[in-house]
């Protein structure tokens, strides 16, 4: 028997596609979330958009939040640890949770080194602007992908940037000659064999989400006819008028993505969605998707 | 032969992947109008609690429900697994279509970090090890008709079947061995 394989932290992700990861600050907020059918949820102690609005510094959330949020629902719960931040990692794998998200949204503790995601029996998720990002975190060891986006800002132009950008890197390498496979790799920053796979199979060895900036039905379903194989929402839901009744539509706006008469039925009536931020009016420096490399 | 994979939510494509390596017609179903014409329905691994209500909430359950009582052969995995038992020890977040007489306990061994591969002797698949893999797995507490196909090590059950109903604690799908899939289908076979 063993655990901690790359098979069952590559596999959990497997069984998240086609749902939607909710990011909560309470127990109530995570029981809201497991009723709407929300795949699982992501324990923090302030959605993105209150961490953009407050600055300063912020931090692995207080444990004792997330093991309330734990013990509140029966789905997989993920937290976030700050990039570089290896001692917030492991106490949150002392903590049993599911999985890591390794998160720009927080501040980093390392500019330049991600966390060594291999040693860990707990699997983490990393973000990506483009393949080769993808790429450099698989081969640190994540089990899963997601796109950055810009998270709290409501504005799903990033995500969709970055899902574009880590689906062209793919179709790019799957027509790349085998002889040139070791210049694109070193041209693009991202390790040989994962380059070299993928110009094999045509698709990520892993699971790709989409996240940072779904605020709609629409949304969640536009990035799934993107590619993404799965929706995070974080400030999305619980900063939208009526967050029971957004969950509910965004879950169902994922599985049925394909079916527009779905979408249109799940829309109606929504109230009010999260208040949107322009990119462009938001300073260089303040940028959430540029931290990490 | 065609084989409907339920695609409410979690990993229903990597079963249809394996299908059509089988040379199987595999196809998603999301709406109850995909039900029909089919021999045979997989319910894959995902969140059982994310599963059983859209199901539900797309009358999927109810036609699945009427069509299994007429003959259909139904394969749970993992989740799905859940969904056929008609007893479940903490499911008061899951309402599960009932169709097989099991006991089962979801989330059974632990969080994530419990999550683990183990080779299963399955008599029924042969003499070769079958590798069981086990993500956040249910375990089955009691098999109160038909038979138990499955056990680890120290006595738990793991995967049962009764009459045209198949059901796995564990994932085939993410594993290259076609050979529970191939039962599955033989079981359709033998309904036709």
């Amino acid at each position: 028997m063993e655990t901690g394989t790359w098979k069952v932290k590559t596999g959990l992700a497997q069984m998240l596609k086609g749902g939607v990861i909710m990011d909560v600050v309470n127990p109530e907020h995570a029981k809201i979330a497991e009723d709407a059918g929300a795949c699982a949820v992501m324990a923090l102690e302030r959605v993105p958009a209150d961490i953009r609005k407050d600055g300063g510094v912020a931090r692995m959330s207080d444990p004792a939040i997330i093991e309330s949020i734990m013990k509140a629902v029966s789905i997989p719960v993920m937290a976030k640890c700050r990039i570089g931040h290896f001692v917030e990692a492991q106490a949150l794998e002392a903590l049993g949770i599911d999985y890591i998200d390794e998160s720009e949204v927080l501040t980093p503790a390392d500019e330049s080194h991600h966390i060594w995601k291999q040693n860990f029996k707990v699997p983490f998720v990393c973000g990506c602007r483009d393949l080769a990002e993808a790429l450099r975190r698989i081969g640190e060891g994540a089990a899963m992908i997601r796109t950055k986006g810009e998270a709290g800002t409501g504005n799903i132009v990033e995500a969709v940037r970055h899902m574009r950008a880590v689906m062209d890197g793919i179709r790019r390498l799957v027509n790349t000659p085998q002889e040139e496979l070791m210049t694109v790799a070193k041209e693009m920053g991202a390790p040989f064999e994962q380059v070299s796979e993928i110009h094999k199979t045509g698709q990520l060895p892993v699971v790709n989400f989409a996240a940072g900036g779904v605020a709609t039905p629409a949304d969640a379903a536009l990035m799934m006819q993107l590619g993404a194989d799965g929706v995070f929402v974080g400030s999305g839901i619980f900063k939208s008028k009526n967050p029971a009744l957004m969950a509910k539509a965004i879950v169902r706006a994922t599985t049925h993505y394909q079916d527009a008469k779905v979408i249109v039925e799940v829309s109606k009536n929504l109230g009010e969605a999260m208040r949107g931020l322009d990119i462009k009016q938001i300073p260089e420096d303040e940028l959430l998707a540029t931290r990490g490399w | 032969m065609r084989i409907g994979v339920i695609a409410a939510q979690g990993a229903f494509v990597e079963h249809i992947n394996l299908l059509r390596r089988l040379e199987v017609e595999a196809f998603p179903v999301r709406l109850p109008r995909e039900l029909e014409k089919i021999d045979g329905l997989i319910i894959p691994g995902g969140e059982s609690t994310s599963i059983s209500q859209l199901m539900a909430e797309y009358c999927l359950s109810e036609r699945v429900r009427a069509l299994a009582r007429e003959g259909l052969p139904v394969f749970g995995t993992c989740a799905g697994m859940i969904m056929l038992a008609n007893d479940i020890s903490d499911g008061e977040k899951v309402e599960p279509l009932g169709l097989m007489n099991i006991k089962v306990r979801r989330n059974a061994f632990g969080r994530q970090v419990d999550s683990f591969e183990s080779d299963l002797t399955i008599p029924a698949l042969g003499e070769k090890p079958f590798p069981g893999v086990f993500i956040r797995a249910p375990l089955i507490e009691q098999v109160k008709s038909g038979e138990v196909l499955a056990r680890l090590g120290d006595g738990t059950i793991v995967a049962a079947r009764q009459g045209q109903f198949l059901a796995s604690s564990f994932h085939p799908e993410l594993t290259d061995d076609p050979r529970f899939h191939r039962f599955f289908l033989d079981i359709v076979e033998g309904c036709d």
